[in-house]
C-alpha cells in the first residue's frame, strides 16, 4: 500500500550573514511551513545556517534540462565584457 | 571537520582517528567539474573523465538500477541502525553520555534523508522506497540484526561499526553519480564524531573497574567479526564469491575499491587502537605481516553472514516488525499534516479569488 506523495522542496541555506543562499538539498513535507521546519532538522544541526529558503521543486523553471546548450551561447563570443578585453599601458595605476 | 575539535577529550592517541579524518573528503569536495567540456549525451565519456553523472544525464538503465538498490539499502541501513542503538537511550549512563547518543542517533536519521534524496533524483518515489523497505525487497545491512545487550555495546558501535562505515564512504564522496557523492561528503563530515565517541566510551570503561572492562571486551568480542563482514563478500584473488557486482561497479565509478582492500585497510587501521584501548581482538590468527605491510587476520564465517542477511539473525524479526509498526503508527500524523496543509491551500485561493473579485 503506497501513500499519497508529499511534496518536494528544494533547500537553500544561508551560511552566514553577507552570503548567498545556496542550495544544499531537498525535503518533503506536506507544506512550505512544515518543509521549513524539516529543512532545519536536516541542514542545519550544526549551526551551517542563520536563514532557510524553501522552494517547491515543481515550482522552478529551469533554464534547459541539460544546462548546457545554445541559451548560453550568445554570451560566448562577448568577450569585451571583461575587463582583460582591454589593453592598456601598464603603467597606468588603479585601472 | 566536525566533530575533530571536539573539546573535553583525553587524547588517547595522534593522528587520524578515523578515515573521514585524512583530508579524504575535502578532497573529494573540491573534484573540479569539467562537464562543459563533455558531450553530456557520451555516458561512457563522463566515466572515462571521471566526472560525475547527474540525474538528467543519458546513463544506462543497469547504471540506473544498481544505483537505485545500492543508495536504497544504504539508506534503509542508516534507518533500521538507529533502532540498536535507540535501545540504549534511555538507559545511557549519563546526561552527557544520553546527549551525545541522541545527536548520533539523530544523524544517521539525516543521513538516510540524504540517501533517500539521492535515489529518488533516479526516478523512483521515496514511498515506493520505504515499501521495498518494509516488504523485504530491498535489504539493509546484516549488522544492525545483532543485539544490543549492555552500554558498551554502544561504545563498540560507534568505533566499530561507524569506523567500517567511514571506512565504506570515504570512497563514494568520488562515486560516478553526483546526488550520491555529494550526500556522501555530507554524511562523512558528520560520522567523523559517531567513531570518536564510541572510543571514547569504551576508553572510559577500559579505565574503570574490573566489571566494566570486561563489558567492554565482551562487547568487541560480539562486534569485531560482524563489522568485519558489513564491507561484504570476499571480491579478489582465489577466495573471490562468484557473481559479485565489484568488477562492473569499478567500472562505473561507482566503487572504488574492492571489499577486500576496504577491510584490510580497516583491520590496519583498527588493531593499534585496539592495543591502546587495551582490547583484546577475538581473533587468533591476527598477526602483523612484516612482507604484506599489513595485518593478517583469520577467514570471517561467511555461513553466519548469509544466514544473517537472509533473515535468520538474531533481531531481524524485531528491526522489520518495529519499523514497521512505527511507520503505521504515524500515519496520522503525515494525514493530519495533509489535511492542514489541503485547508490552508483552500483558505488561500479563496482569498485570491475576493481580491481578485474587488
Ligand atoms: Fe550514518
Ligand atoms: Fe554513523
Amino acid at each position: 500500500m503506497t501513500e499519497p506523495t508529499q511534496p518536494l522542496f528544494e533547500v537553500f541555506v544561508r551560511a552566514k550573514r553577507g552570503l548567498s543562499h545556496v542550495h544544499v538539498g531537498s525535503v518533503h513535507a506536506p507544506d512550505a511551513t512544515m518543509a521549513v521546519r524539516n529543512a532545519r532538522d536536516l541542514y542545519t544541526r550544526r549551526q551551517e545556517g542563520v536563514s532557510i529558503w524553501v522552494v517547491e521543486a515543481s515550482d522552478i523553471t529551469a533554464s534547459s534540462p541539460d544546462e548546457k546548450d545554445s541559451f548560453f551561447d550568445p554570451a560566448g563570443d562577448k568577450v569585451y565584457r571583461h575587463p582583460t578585453f582591454y589593453t592598456v599601458p601598464e603603467d597606468v595605476e588603479y585601472l | 571537520m566536525y566533530g575533530n575539535d571536539f573539546g573535553d577529550f583525553d587524547d588517547p592517541g595522534a593522528g587520524p582517528l578515523n578515515a573521514a579524518d585524512t583530508g579524504e573528503v575535502e578532497a573529494a569536495a573540491a573534484h573540479a567539474d569539467r562537464r562543459a567540456e563533455l558531450d553530456l549525451s557520451d555516458f561512457d565519456a563522463i566515466i572515462a573523465a571521471d566526472q560525475r553523472i547527474e540525474p538528467r544525464d543519458a546513463m544506462p538503465e543497469e547504471y540506473r538500477q544498481t544505483l537505485i538498490r545500492q543508495i536504497a539499502q544504504h539508506a534503509h541501513s542508516e534507518i533500521i541502525g538507529m533502532q540498536p542503538e535507540g535501545n540504549w537511550l534511555t538507559r545511557a549512563p549519563s546526561l552527557r553520555r544520553k546527549a551525545i547518543l541522541i545527536a548520533k542517533v539523530q544523524d544517521e536519521a539525516g543521513h538516510g534523508l540524504y540517501l533517500y534524496s539521492a535515489a529518488e533524483t533516479l526516478g523512483i518515489t521515496r514511498e515506493e522506497l520505504l515499501d521495498r523497505l518494509h516488504n523485504g525487497k530491498q535489504k539493509y545491512s546484516s549488522i544492525f540484526n545483532y543485539p544490543t545487550l549492555t552500554w558498551a555495546d554502544i561504545g563498540a558501535i560507534g568505533w566499530l561499526v561507524d569506523g567500517a562505515a567511514i571506512m565504506n564512504q570515504v570512497p563514494l564522496c568520488r562515486c560516478s553519480y553526483g546526488p550520491y557523492a555529494r550526500a556522501m561528503i555530507r554524511t562523512c563530515k558528520e560520522e567523523s564524531f559517531h567513531q570518536r565517541q564510541g572510543f571514547e566510551a569504551l576508553w572510559d570503561l577500559m579505565r574503570g573497574t574490573e566489571a566494566q572492562q570486561a563489558m567492554a571486551q565482551d562487547a568487541i568480542n560480539r562486534w569485531w567479526w560482524p563489522a568485519l563482514a558489513m564491507f561484504g563478500p570476499r571480491d579478489t584473488g582465489e577466495h573471490a564469491v562468484k557473481g559479485g557486482h565489484t568488477a562492473q561497479s569499478m567500472a562505473w565509478g561507482i566503487k572504488r575499491f574492492s571489499n577486500d582492500e576496504l577491510r584490510q585497510r580497516f583491520v590496519d587501521m583498527t588493531v593499534p587502537q585496539a592495543e591502546r584501548l587495551g582490547l583484546k581482538l577475538p581473533d587468533p590468527e591476527l598477526k602483523w605481516n612484516e612482507e604484506r605491510g599489513h595485518y593478517d587476520f583469520g577467514e570471517i564465517d561467511w555461513d553466519e553472514f548469509w544466514r544473517v542477511l537472509k533473515g535468520d539473525g538474531a533481531c531481524n524479526a524485531q528491526r522489520m516488525e518495529r519499523r514497521v509498526t512505527s511507520h503505521k503508527q504515524g500515519a496520522w500524523v503525515r494525514d493530519a499534516a495533509a489535511a492542514y496543509a489541503a485547508k490552508s491551500e483552500g483558505r488561500k485561493a479563496a482569498a485570491s479569488n475576493e481580491g481578485s473579485a474587488a
